[in-house]
């Protein structure tokens, strides 16, 4: 590992101000200590964030489910408040990794890490997310915008993330053999106004599959699923999943998804 | 006392390991130690134009940066291939030079070109990158099927090709397929493994310029094979100035068994920089740089009467070794295997024609089973392909051709001293309830599932291994073990072995065998190994021989150890010799009340005299101290033997595919504790599932290492499986006195086909290992569509 400054704000004025091309934020540092040990990357200045205080915690009001950026996934996992308001939210964060993982990664740094298997991106997508960032309010489906790249500026802090609570929900993730991270994950959520079916790991970003979520809108069944074509056309492509196998298991875990919710 | 060989004495060994108290190489720091990073071939295959050091030399920290023109200077002899084969016109293998540091050609990425050494790690590894080499890259081998097709990788070396190997009689072969009702053919991969100990390899050379000696700790699962070939062939230093020590060692699978470029070249270098020379490999360098296993491609036939009974069996298999033939490269494709391929049953003809080739791949070696795997893969999924293929229940055609009279000689290479082939499937079908299947079949289909059931009857040679007959087919060393048991003066002991324990349990099996045979309590018997220069010579620890011989070699020293105390005992007694008898730990005259302990004689033995008076308790001529040692060289191969059966769950609707009932009945012969023993099961268990279902090496055109971590090479988990149900048969091996065959590697060997069996039966169609999601989806899919054609 290459020599930094470390540094450990308590504001997130300050880590704004310390931030530049060549910082970067630490969270969980689940992403960005592996990728710094294996010399893929290297940085003049390492913030911490955790040590700000306002930017942890799980709260709903109303409608809205709000996590603060630095919150762990075993918090999410076992928050009551959580597990009353999205319970399939509660389940995705229990799916996350290995306990280490879930014990150290926050739902801040996945999303700004946008990793095209990462589960949270298709939650937000799902739950019609606003990103809050010490600067403005993104909707979710803004906010995704390719392999690990989103929308946010250089030195924009992601300070919590309101999902909008569903009628009905359901997560369901097919994991990769190895990494366990998803081949494909398909959140369906049912709100008042339609039906969301957000797919992470079929792409290189998360993405709201349209036509399974108006085919969903219209006829909330497994068999309106069945109906709908998938093209493999853009989907990844490895040697774990190719595109057509990955189309099919879109379908194949959407009709799980809405069966379970 | 009871005795204690049968018992489940909990592993000795546990409190210190699980509490991370055990001893590791990266746990062993001298004071002033530099550290070594190696800088790697980025490419399969290039030469080398120039390696530019300049700027290296001069970074921060650097003690030296060492080259291949650096260890050819100095005269430090290559990497060896141990074992060698010729091929089937006579004519000797042909194996390219293995310089530690490559100095013209690079043959696999991960290939050693230079080591950067520095004060700290990350120093060593900072300069390592200021490293220039100038490649001219070449054209990648890859592939093992086309290796012999594909450009020449080495100069002297045609067509890839190391050699063309044969076992067995090709008329006969001939004779017995021409009057065969039906012939079988199958085509198989086994595929690549990457061993994945849960240690990676390390090294930490001591050099002390004064006495001229090198001290390296390094893992090894033979640190005097280490030794003798870093002194005979490397020529760092004579084996008298060199001591190598394998402390505590996380697991090995045959990846430890002999030195890598790594140990030579830290030795080498502690001597040139008078440091010690410390390095451990990060877990991409164990991915890239840990010899494989595995990597067959196998053409196989079996002819058969119309009845089921086998007439003959033909063998082609192509065996990818990688860019250098490693230690036992060379041995575990052929006899390890070839021999093996005929399986369990009465094979009136066969041969076993291997070729073996060289890759820009990583070099493959032993890996668990080495050899016997990738045999009992091929028999017996062409086994059950002969019962679908004629209609028979896949344990009715097994059984029809099991022998039943033992010793049985087999028609390859071996005679099998003793076996129960046919109670061992009987036991297997009660304990796995086998009629029940249909059922459980049932229940499988009413949630969508489909379930299938496979089975495999194994053999394997262990117990490796009689030294005349391996050196007679081209083994450059024994392979027999030694025991060294040794009393300390209060009557407690000591008992060196010259095999090595990684995982095993020694401390407590071996401490086991000393305890009945001596009569001294367990706990007052201490397994000291891994440490050349502690006791005597041995060759280490695989092949499933540790117990088989190197418990033998104990059990030969304490025989001794009782001869000499019965001399003892009977002048302390003023006794006939021959009237001492020896029990419990006691020494008794016969028909008298006049006995002795092991410990008072002992304690006589070291101090042999009386307060007062001129008396000795020994007998006239004896030397004082109480300490014997054994070579043990068995007389021939161990036979371990089983039946596994599997169940398996596939999804059709995704392809996933899950190992829900695991029954495995094996004859190990006698089993000294079943605990260990147990445990040795489920780990290699879980090897084979690993195989058969999930792990897979994948390099890809250009020869870059795709599953290089554990993001893409699938290691299984506890959840990929079931309780697994054992139990056992014995028929005591007669080769050694304790009748025991090795159970170290039976897991590895039989899983793989009794789940792929199964996977098979599930879907009806053949599919090559591992059984990954998407092709079982796809050969569902297949079927489908055949199906609604056909309809
Ligand atoms: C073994 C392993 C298994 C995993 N499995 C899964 C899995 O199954 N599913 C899954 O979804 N994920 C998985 N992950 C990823 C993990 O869940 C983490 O969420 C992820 O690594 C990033 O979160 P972090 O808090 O560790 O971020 P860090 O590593 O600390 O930071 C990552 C990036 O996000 C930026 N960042 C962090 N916080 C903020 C913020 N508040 N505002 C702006 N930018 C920010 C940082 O600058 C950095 O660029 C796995 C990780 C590991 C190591």
């Amino acid at each position: 590992m290459k020599t930094f400054n470390y540094h450990s704000p308590k504001e997130t004025k300050e880590a704004t101000k310390l931030a530049s091309s060549n910082s970067v934020f630490l969270a969980g540092g689940m992403t960005t200590i592996p990728s710094m040990k294996l010399g893929l990357a290297s940085y003049k200045d390492v913030i911490n964030i955790k040590g700000i205080k306002k930017l942890s915690g799980i709260k709903v009001s109303g409608k809205t489910l709000k996590i603060g950026a630095t919150t762990k996934h075993a918090e999410v996992a076992q928050s009551k408040e959580v597990k009353k308001s999205i319970p399939s939210l509660a389940a995705l964060a229990e799916g996350i990794g290995d306990p280490q993982v879930r014990n150290r990664g926050t739902i801040g740094g996945s999303i700004a890490n946008n990793d095209p298997a990462a589960d949270y991106p298709s939650a937000c997508i799902a739950l019609n997310a606003t990103i809050h960032t010490d600067r403005r309010k993104i909707d979710a489906d803004k906010f995704f915008r390719g392999m690990f790249e989103t929308c946010l500026k250089t030195g924009e802090i992601i300070e919590s993330i309101e999902f909008e609570i569903p009628a009905k929900s359901n997560y369901q993730k097919f994991p990769n053999p190895a990494s366990r991270y998803a081949i494909v994950g398909v959140y369906v959520a049912k709100h008042k106004g339609g039906v969301n079916v957000a797919v992470t790991g079929a792409k290189s970003c998360a993405y709201n599959d349209k036509d399974l979520s108006s085919a969903l809108t219209k006829n909330f069944s497994s068999s309106a699923v069945q109906n709908v074509r998938v093209s493999p056309s853009g989907m990844n492509s490895d040697i774990h999943a190719s595109a057509e196998y990955r189309a099919n298991m879109v379908k194949v875990f959407a009709k799980k998804a809405v069966e379970a919710c | 006392m009871a005795s204690l060989v049968g018992s489940r004495v909990e592993r000795k060994e546990d409190k210190k390991l699980l509490t991370g108290r055990g001893k590791y190489t990266a746990d062993v720091n001298f004071v002033n130690q530099a550290y070594a990073y190696f800088v790697r071939s980025p490419h399969a295959r290039a030469e080398i134009k120039k390696v530019d050091i300049s700027k290296a030399s001069k970074a921060s920290g650097v003690v030296a940066v060492l080259t291949g023109a650096d260890i050819s200077n100095d005269k430090i002899g290559g990497l060896i291939a141990g074992w060698r084969i010729k091929s089937e016109d006579g004519s000797d293998m042909k194996v390219p030079a293995h310089p530690p540091l490559a100095s013209e050609t690079v043959n696999y990425v991960g290939d050693h070109v230079a080591v950067v050494i520095a004060d700290s790690l990350d120093e060593a590894r900072n300069a390592a990158e200021l490293v220039k080499v100038d490649y001219k890259v070449l054209k990648a081998v890859v592939s093992t099927q086309d290796a012999m097709n594909s450009d020449q990788i080495y100069k002297d070396i045609p067509k890839n090709l190391c050699f063309d190997w044969l076992l067995g009689d090709r008329a006969k072969v001939k004779e017995a397929f021409d009057k065969a009702d039906k012939v079988i053919k199958i085509d198989l991969i086994n595929n690549r493994l990457i061993p994945n100990a849960m240690e990676p390899r390390a090294a930490n050379a001591d050099y002390n310029p004064s006495t001229e000696e090198i001290t390296l700790y390094t893992t090894s699962q033979n640190p005097h094979l280490a030794r003798i070939i870093i002194s005979a062939f490397n020529g760092v230093a004579p084996e008298n100035k060199l001591r190598v020590i394998a402390p505590d060692v996380g697991g090995g699978f045959g990846s430890k068994i002999y030195p890598y470029a790594e140990e030579v070249v830290c030795s080498w270098a502690a001597k040139k920089i008078e440091r010690p020379v410390k390095w451990v490999a990060d877990r991409t360098e164990s991915f890239l740089s840990d010899c494989h296993g595995r990597d067959h491609v196998t053409h196989a036939e079996l002819a058969v009467k119309n009845d089921g009974t086998f007439l003959g069996f033909k063998n082609e298999t192509i065996a990818n070794i990688g860019a250098y033939a490693s230690v036992f490269a060379t041995v575990t494709p052929t006899y390890l295997f070839g021999p093996c391929a005929t399986g369990v049953y009465k094979m009136p003809a066969a041969y076993s024609n291997v070729k073996a080739v060289f890759t820009n791949t990583a070099p493959v070696d032993a890996y668990r089973g080495a050899g016997r795997p990738e045999a009992t893969y091929t028999i017996e999924t062409l086994v059950e392909k002969a019962a679908r293929e004629l209609g028979m229940d896949p344990a009715e055609i097994r059984m029809k051709n099991f022998p039943t009279q033992f010793p049985y000689q087999q028609t390859l290479v071996h005679s099998v001293d003793s076996g129960d082939y046919v109670t061992g499937l009987n036991k297997a079908m009660e304990v796995g309830d086998y009629k029940g299947f249909e059922k459980r079949k049932k229940e499988s289909a009413s949630r969508g599932k489909l379930r299938g059931i496979g089975l495999c009857s194994y053999f394997e040679a262990c117990g490796i291994a009689p030294s005349p007959v391996v050196m007679m087919l081209g083994c450059g060393i024994g392979l027999w073990e030694s025991a060294e048991v040794r009393f300390n003066p209060t009557g407690n002991v000591t008992v060196f072995t010259g095999s090595h324990s990684h995982g095993q349990g020694h401390d407590t099996t071996f401490a086991q065998i000393a305890a009945d045979q001596l009569g001294v309590p367990i706990e007052n018997i201490e397994i000291s190994h891994g440490d050349t220069d502690k006791g005597p010579f041995g060759y280490g620890t695989y092949g499933s021989r540790s117990l088989t011989v190197g418990g033998t070699a104990i059990v030969k020293a304490c025989d001794k150890i009782i001869a000499k105390g019965k001399r003892v005992a009977a002048k302390m007694l003023e006794a006939n010799v021959d009237d001492v008898e020896f029990s419990n730990g006691e020494f008794v005259v016969a028909k008298s009340n006049k006995k002795k302990t092991i410990g008072e004689i002992a304690f006589a033995c070291y101090l042999p005299g009386t307060y007062g008076e001129v008396k000795s308790p020994l007998p006239e001529g004896e030397e004082p101290g109480l300490k014997e040692t054994s070579f043990f060289d068995p007389a021939n191969f161990s036979f371990p033997a089983g039946s596994h059966i599997c169940e398996v769950e596939v999804d059709p609707e995704t392809g996933e595919t899950k190992v829900v009932k695991y029954t495995a009945i094996d004859d190990f012969g006698t089993i000294i504790n079943p605990l260990v023993v147990e445990g040795q099961v489920h780990g290699g268990l879980a090897q084979g599932i690993g195989q058969a279902l999930y792990e897979n090496c994948h390099y890809d055109e250009s020869g870059q290492l795709v599953t290089a971590s554990y993001m893409d090479y699938t290691m299984p988990r506890a959840d990929n499986f079931p309780d697994f149900d054992l139990g056992f048969t014995c028929t005591p091996a007669t080769s050694n006195p304790l009748g025991t065959k090795g159970c170290g590697e039976a897991g590895a060997i039989a899983a793989p086909p009794a789940v792929m069996n199964a996977v098979m039966n599930a879907i009806g169609t053949e599919i090559s290992m591992p059984a990954t999601a998407e092709k079982v989806w796809k050969a569902c899919n297949e079927n489908k569509k055949t199906n609604s054609e056909a309809a």
